[in-house]
Order: C-alpha cells, then sequence, then structure tokens
C-alpha cells in the first residue's frame, strides 16, 4: 500500500475549479482526462491576468508591456525546458500542440530524406502521428512502415528490430496510447533506433501528464506534447528538439520573428527557437502553460503515480464484475486509461446515458481507426483518470454503468 | 391521415410526461427497440449515412403520393430517434416533408442528437430524407 500522507486529493480538487460543476442535474465527473485535462486556477488566472495587466507583442517592442511580456513567454519556455531536461531552452519549439509539432518535424526533417528513406511508425499511433508521415512519404518518396501489435496491445520489439535498416531515417513512436493505455518501452526503442543511425520522434500527448519525462536520459531526438493535455490551454503545446538537429533543419513556415534579414532577393534566418516560430504566438497560451508545468511540477509525482495506477486498478477490478465486459488493451505496462465495450450494447448508447447521469467519458475510435480496425470494432468506451478523480467517482460511475446496460440490453 | 405537425404535437405530449432524463432515454430505447429493422440486404453502402461514432442507413420509396421511409442504425438511442423521425415523416407527401420544421426535436429536448458536433448520422439522415423529398417535387 503506498503512503498517500503528502497527497490529498480533496485538497487537489480544491484546485481545479470546473470540478464543482453539475452536468445534468448531477456533479459532474470527469473521465475524459485523455481528451483534455481540466485546468487548475493557477492557469486560469494566468491567461486573466496577461490580458488584464500586461497584453501586448512580444520579442520586437522597446516599451514596457512588451518587455514584461517577453520576459514572461520566455520564462515559460524556461520552465518547461527545465522541466524535461532540455539542455537548451532554444530546443523548445512552441506549437499548437502534438499535432502541430509532428507535422513541422514532418515537413522540415522531411526536407532532409531523400528517395527510398524509411520512416517507421507503430500500428497504435494516433491518426495525428500517422497521416503526416503518409503525406511526407508521398512527397518525398519515402518508404513508410509499421511495427505491428498483439491482441493485448503491445508492440513487438523484435519486429521492430526487423523493420529498422540502414535507411531508417526516424522513428515516431507514441509514448503512451490514448486509446489503449499503453505504455511502450521507449527508452529502449530509442537506443535501437539509434543503432542504426536513425533518429526518434516520441509522441508525448499521452504522457507527460503522468511521468516524469527526461529529454536527456531518453536521448530521444524529437519530443511532441499538447499544453491542453497537461493541465494547460488550448492551442499551444511543445515540440522538442536537440539543437543540431533543428539547426540542421529547414523553417517550417515562413513570417514575421522567423527572419533574422528580409530582402526581396533573399531572407537569412533567426536562430533557434525563433526559426520555427513565425508570426505573433499564442503568448497567453505560453505563459498559461509554463504556469501549468510549474503547478504540475510542484506535485509529489511518484505518489500521482501510484494513486492513478490504484485508480486504474481499482476501475478495473470493478468493471470485470460487469458481465459482458470486454477490455480493449490490456497491456502489461498501462496508464490510467481504460478502452472497453459491453457486449450488445454501442458505445455512443452507453456514453449518452452516462452523460445524462453526470459522468464524461469518451466514446469512438479515438482518432485511431487502423485500432479499430485492428480489433474489428467500431470504437470504444474510454475512461481515462487524472489524479484529480477518486475512487468515489468510479464507484458512481460503475454503477451509473450498470444502470445503461441494463436499459440498453 | 394526421398531418406532420399533429404527429409532432403527438410526441410532445408523449415526452411532456417525463420528468427525469433517464426516462426519456428508456423511452427512447424502448422506440429503437420496436422499430422494424431494414432487411440486411438493403444495409449496403449507398444507403449507409457515415457518422464518426453510429452509423445511419436510410432507405425511401414513393408509394401514390406519399414517400415512405425505413431507417436503421447500429446505436440503439440513435434507433430510437429515428423511429421518432420515421413516425412524423413517413408516409407524407413530398411538399409536407420538405417543409417540415421538426421543431418537436427541440421541444422535446433532443435537439443535441441533431447537432452537427454528435456526428452520429442523424443530421445528414434528416437532410437526405429531405432530400428525396424534394427530388420527388421536382420529379
Amino acid at each position: 500500500m503506498i503512503n498517500m500522507s503528502t497527497f490529498d486529493v480533496h485538497a487537489i480538487r480544491e484546485d481545479f475549479p470546473i470540478l464543482k460543476e453539475k452536468v445534468n442535474g448531477k456533479p459532474l465527473i470527469y473521465f475524459d482526462n485523455g481528451a483534455t485535462s481540466q485546468k487548475p486556477q493557477v492557469v486560469i488566472d494566468s491567461i486573466n491576468d496577461y490580458y488584464t495587466t500586461y497584453n501586448a507583442n512580444i520579442h520586437r517592442g522597446v516599451h514596457h508591456l512588451s518587455q514584461v511580456a517577453t520576459q514572461a513567454y520566455e520564462d515559460a519556455r524556461n520552465i518547461i525546458s527545465n522541466y524535461i531536461n532540455a539542455v537548451f531552452s532554444h530546443e523548445i519549439i512552441f506549437t499548437k500542440g502534438t499535432t502541430d509539432s509532428i507535422n513541422l518535424v514532418a515537413f522540415s526533417f522531411g526536407e532532409l530524406l531523400k528517395e527510398g528513406d524509411e520512416i517507421i511508425i507503430s500500428a497504435m499511433e494516433h491518426h495525428s502521428n500517422i497521416v503526416p508521415w503518409q503525406m511526407m512519404c508521398e512527397r518525398k518518396k519515402c518508404v513508410l512502415k509499421v511495427i505491428s501489435m498483439s491482441k493485448k496491445g503491445e508492440l513487438s520489439l523484435e519486429e521492430y528490430e526487423k523493420l529498422l535498416t540502414k535507411n531508417t531515417k526516424l522513428v515516431a513512436v507514441t509514448h503512451v496510447s490514448n486509446s489503449l493505455g499503453t505504455v511502450n518501452p521507449i527508452a529502449e526503442m530509442i537506443k535501437m533506433a539509434h543503432q542504426v543511425g536513425a533518429k526518434f520522434l516520441v509522441d508525448g500527448a499521452q504522457s507527460i501528464q503522468h511521468f516524469k519525462v527526461d529529454v536527456q536520459a531518453l536521448d530521444c531526438d524529437f519530443y511532441a506534447f499538447s499544453g491542453h493535455k497537461v493541465f494547460g490551454p488550448t492551442g499551444i503545446g511543445v515540440l522538442y528538439g536537440k539543437e543540431a538537429i533543428l539547426n540542421e533543419m529547414p523553417p517550417y513556415q515562413g513570417g514575421g520573428d522567423m527572419i533574422e534579414r528580409v530582402t526581396f532577393e533573399k531572407t537569412t534566418y533567426n536562430s533557434l527557437p525563433h526559426k520555427f516560430e513565425a508570426g505573433t504566438p499564442h503568448i497567453s497560451g505560453g505563459i498559461a502553460l509554463g504556469k501549468a508545468i510549474e503547478y504540475f511540477s510542484k506535485l509529489p509525482l511518484a505518489e500521482i503515480q501510484a494513486y492513478e495506477h490504484e485508480l486504474l486498478q481499482f476501475a478495473t477490478d470493478e468493471l470485470k464484475k460487469i458481465e459482458n465486459i470486454r477490455f480493449i488493451g490490456e497491456a502489461d505496462e498501462k496508464a490510467s486509461v481504460l478502452s472497453f465495450l459491453v457486449d450488445g450494447a454501442h458505445p455512443y448508447d452507453v456514453g449518452t446515458l452516462l452523460d445524462k447521469m453526470g459522468i464524461a467519458v469518451r466514446t469512438g475510435h479515438h482518432c485511431t481507426q487502423p485500432i479499430m480496425d485492428f480489433y474489428g470494432i467500431p470504437g470504444t468506451i474510454r475512461a481515462s483518470f487524472a489524479f484529480y478523480n477518486t475512487k468515489d467517482e468510479i464507484s458512481t460511475f460503475v454503477e451509473s454503468l450498470k444502470r445503461a446496460i441494463k436499459m440498453l440490453i | 391521415m394526421q398531418t406532420i405537425q399533429e404527429i409532432e404535437n403527438e410526441i410532445i405530449a408523449d415526452f411532456s410526461g417525463f420528468e427525469e432524463w433517464m426516462d426519456k432515454y428508456e423511452y427512447i430505447i424502448e422506440l429503437g427497440k420496436d422499430l422494424p429493422l431494414i432487411d440486411d440486404k438493403y444495409k449496403v453502402d449507398e444507403r449507409l449515412i457515415r457518422g464518426c461514432q453510429s452509423q445511419v442507413w436510410l432507405f425511401a420509396k414513393k408509394k401514390g403520393n406519399e414517400l415512405v421511409y425505413t431507417a436503421d442504425s447500429d446505436a440503439i438511442i440513435t434507433k430510437g430517434i429515428i423511429a421518432l423521425l420515421v413516425r412524423v415523416l413517413s408516409h407524407q407527401k413530398p411538399e409536407d416533408i420538405a417543409k417540415a420544421d421538426l421543431a418537436f426535436i427541440h421541444k422535446i429536448g433532443l435537439q443535441e442528437h441533431l447537432s452537427p458536433t454528435r456526428a452520429n448520422g442523424l443530421v445528414s439522415m434528416v437532410q437526405q430524407m429531405k432530400q428525396y423529398a424534394l427530388l420527388n417535387l421536382i420529379s
């Protein structure tokens, strides 16, 4: 049994005002954290504070507000850089989110590739870590290979090893599967990629909110994540990239801020990170994401991890007691994501009835249609937990689910 | 023969008795279970209206000067709402179907299922039902 002395979930819930909301007359039970997480008051306040007291464009004004805003934005970059242990803060590129980060790499790193070069992804990728590579492979005549997975929802490292060749230039794999919860052995996979000289991109959209991420320890070449899944705002995200590789890559978009000198004959580009940040960025978003990471980094992460695991285990055990439940994704290593089906009931119906009882779950294919095709199912019901969820909420969820099943079957 | 408006009023009256959401859904689920199924041979791709979450099959034919609809879905709540739409629009004249505003959906509190964000195929199904009516008006 873990020691919960310094982690008080009820105190933590006080930080998240939305958790006091009612939905359809019932207290909100929010189990759709895989889609987006809720925001603590400090994050909400920081957005308000920016627009109320120091809204200004950054990196270009000599006036006071612009300097305050620039400082706050760059402070946020530093907080994030320190948190994921990047070597330099200019290795942190602000983007719109994970999708944008991956598209940046697919375009820009893709420009360095030639016909016949190979990219490897896995069978459990989100559409945003499939489609950009397909587009890039089509554009550059590269080959896209896919590591298959088992019914349990685990990748085969033996197969991965066989797919790696001297032509492999990049491997892009998710750290945690959004629809199965599988935690992939990413550190080992990165080592294997490096042995053949390939770079490695980690899709961290579902991992940074659960684990301590250290990009130097992982030795990944790119790490992409979204602000809104790690208690920050939507529309802001991060691409971490190793300095040397980012310097080699051409800019992704042209515009203001990313240039050093523009003439009609030739433009020279700004240095990192600005080279990849064309135009006025999402200033309040970046600042608020810094606050979110700061908030999260002060929590006892080891205890949170243990607590989330306990929630997952409790929910799994409780659901196992219900007849007709089929789990999708039963990997040995899982984050707090629980995907399941009720035999004889459509996920849409179950989700609709749970919503009427105040419970937010995700239903559908979770932007991972290849996974649904692999299992031959239209979609799943997914409950994804955060550290502010409780066992009482899970008990209510299980009772509500039983009621829904009774109505539907 | 009842008009579209009369049937809508009847449905609104049926639903006025429910105070709880769950009772309302209990009723919709029953309607879904009772809906005559489309023969599997008609569940072909050209009759399929793909939603992100649930799928709908729609089949329309002309009988005299009326249109008759049969429809189905893989989700039971979607099917229950289809049953209501079929009850209102089937066996009606194309000109009446084309101008029906289906305000009853709002009045019985089910508008969320017909919102474009719901992605259950129902919005497209209603459009398709009206399109059949319009096509029949032209021909």
